[in-house]
């Protein structure tokens, strides 16, 4: 994803002078070299100083331009809080707060690296968007977006690298409208971010097991489309929440509370992370596995 | 701007002080409408922000000018409406509804309100965001320059320094920063704070900026600074500055860092005005 994001940003910069990045001492990869090798002026890295990264990124575009602020995601967002809310949220400038690797992706280095509330946090913010895309496709929309939107701030939250294609045959991407991965009657999935890959696997067993299954990606996580999830819980029997975040701010919360607002009658399951921190290592899967986010413990609970 | 744009290139020191005189009786004047102002911060940069506005920033004919003046000490922000009031940016209306229910105008400077550059009044900030804007200008070929005033307890945030050693590493020479160095902050001295914070000089100049100390009621002085400097660097003038000056028992007193003169207070600090100008 972060690969896919820095090619699309590329690829952005050429066609618009205004696009800069700045960063705080973590590339997005070996493709940003091209980025940095062509428009040397337009990457600053301002090495380990994320509240400088904001600051800047919002004078940048006081002056016109379309600025990313990149780094790991609890730094992007955790370190630098108030300057994302003053400068960015309160004077309400298109900037894009890169939130690389989000989740539980850094799985080894301990909950210093994890970012498990950013959507309640972003959130919270008002004038703040939110885009989670699921895999590398996702990820070429949302950065275009990003990048031509004049709207106000955006917390674009990516994953690392390695996450499949699930988008191929997906609907196109619409910002601010949910996006059918796939179309059935009985239970619809609604994800966001690089745990999408979980909810296609929770829905082939499904589909295997007889169901109609939808998957959604909810990749635009602010401002939400609440009729589109209105409509989900009306046309499925059965509606699933699956996503990488503490239960608090996300996306389950706000679905439930849209299931009350339209009087759903589905029956409603949210699998999230646990309001606890993690004190555990191993891989990715194993992190969320540890807090109930497996296939196995999903697919025992909506069966 | 090209041609049209003129830097001034002599010093009238009289009119500055006629205006900064001026500048300081309307701030007082605007002081009876409401109970707390932060007088005495605005009163300790009048002239560093009158020196921005009227002898640093270019002109072009019609007002509008290429440079931008960001007030990265929110708080001071009373010297820069009035100044906006006297350029016609902000009108007297603006000002008779200062912290009004129905007004524009609030106790810190707030972007998308005339003449304003960027929200302020969370400390810390400024200077990170008028190194962005500086560096815009200085990539994008529109060559402003960028002007900032910081309070010296401000400096105390880590953010300022984050944005300090930034700045010189891009070698943004169209950023001028001023320290309204009067020595206070809310709590009472920022030498007693921290006593380490001097000499503040020598700590720009081991950052890669140019910094010169100057007195900072003075406005030749602190003109002759910025025309001075090498620019080919960020430049830091250190003003020093009294808090409260011009109003003999608001000098040096923190209470007046936010209080309203009482109507007593109101007519001695006028006639002090007065008498100064006479």
């Amino acid at each position: 994803m972060r690969n896919t994001f820095s090619e699309t940003l590329y690829e952005c910069a050429k066609a618009d002078p205004r696009v800069y990045i700045v960063v705080a001492d973590i590339s997005p990869a070996g493709s940003m070299a091209k980025f940095q090798a062509e428009y040397p002026e337009r990457f600053i890295n301002v090495g380990v100083a994320e509240q400088v990264m904001i600051g800047m990124a919002a004078g940048l575009a006081l002056k016109g331009c379309r600025p990313f602020a990149y780094t790991i995601a609890t730094f992007s967002l955790y370190r630098p809080f108030e300057f994302v809310r003053d400068d960015l949220g309160y004077q309400n400038l298109p900037v894009t707060v890169v939130g690389m690797g989000a989740g539980v992706i850094y799985s080894t280095l301990g909950g210093t690296h994890h970012t498990m509330e950013d959507i309640a946090i972003a959130g919270a913010i008002p004038n703040m968007q939110i885009l989670a895309p699921c895999d590398p496709l996702e990820t070429v929309d949302a950065t275009r977006h990003c990048a031509t939107q004049d709207r106000g701030p955006v917390y674009l939250r990516i994953g690392k690298a390695g996450e499949p294609k699930l988008t191929e045959k997906a609907e196109p991407f619409v910002f601010g409208k949910l996006r059918y991965l796939r179309r059935g009657k009985d239970v619809c999935i609604l994800s966001y971010g690089v745990i999408m890959k979980l909810a296609v696997q929770v829905a082939d067993r499904l589909a295997a097991a007889g169901k109609s299954v939808s998957v959604v990606s909810c990749h635009t996580v602010k401002p939400l489309d609440r009729p589109g999830i209105a409509e989900a819980l009306k046309t499925h029997k059965q509606v699933i929440v699956i996503e990488e975040h503490v239960p608090q701010g996300g996306l389950a919360p706000q679905t439930k509370q849209i299931a009350w607002d339209s009087r759903a009658q589905c029956d409603l399951k949210a699998f999230t992370l646990q309001d606890k921190f993690i004190h555990n290592y191993g891989s990715h899967d194993d992190l969320l596995a540890a807090h109930g986010l497996s296939l196995e413990q999903i697919l025992k609970s909506v069966s | 701007m090209g041609e049209s744009v003129q830097a001034r290139k002599t010093i009238d020191s009289m009119a500055a002080r006629e205006r900064c005189n001026r500048f300081r009786r309307r701030i007082l004047e605007i002081s009876q409408q409401v109970q707390a102002l932060h007088i005495g911060s605005a009163y300790s940069c009048t002239e560093i922000v009158d020196a921005v506005y009227f002898e640093l920033m270019r002109r072009a004919p019609d007002g509008s000018s290429p440079d931008t003046f960001l007030m990265s000490k929110g708080h001071g922000c009373m010297i820069q409406y009035v100044i906006l009031e006297h350029l016609g940016v902000l009108t007297r209306h603006d000002l008779d509804r200062y912290c009004k229910a129905d007004g524009l105008l609030g106790c810190h400077p707030d972007y998308g309100n005339p003449g304003i550059a960027a929200s302020t009044g969370a400390l810390g900030h400024g200077l990170s965001m008028a190194l962005g804007m500086a560096y815009a200008e200085k990539t994008r070929g529109t060559n402003g320059m960028v002007y900032s005033v910081l309070s010296d307890g401000e400096v105390q945030e880590g953010s300022t320094w984050e944005a300090t050693m930034m700045a010189s590493s891009l070698k943004v020479g169209n950023l001028v920063a001023f320290m309204d160095n009067n020595d206070f902050q809310s709590l009472g001295r920022t030498s007693v704070t921290h006593p380490s914070f001097y000499p503040v000089v020598d700590k720009y100049i081991a950052f890669g900026w140019e910094s010169v100390e100057v007195p900072g009621h003075d406005t030749r002085a602190i003109c002759e600074a910025v025309a001075g400097r090498m620019g080919d660097r960020p430049l830091m003038v250190v003003c020093k500055t009294t808090k409260g000056r011009g109003v003999s028992y608001m000098e040096n007193v923190p209470i007046w860092h936010y209080r309203s003169p009482s109507p007593d207070e109101y007519k001695q600090a006028l006639s002090e005005l007065e008498k100064a100008l006479a």
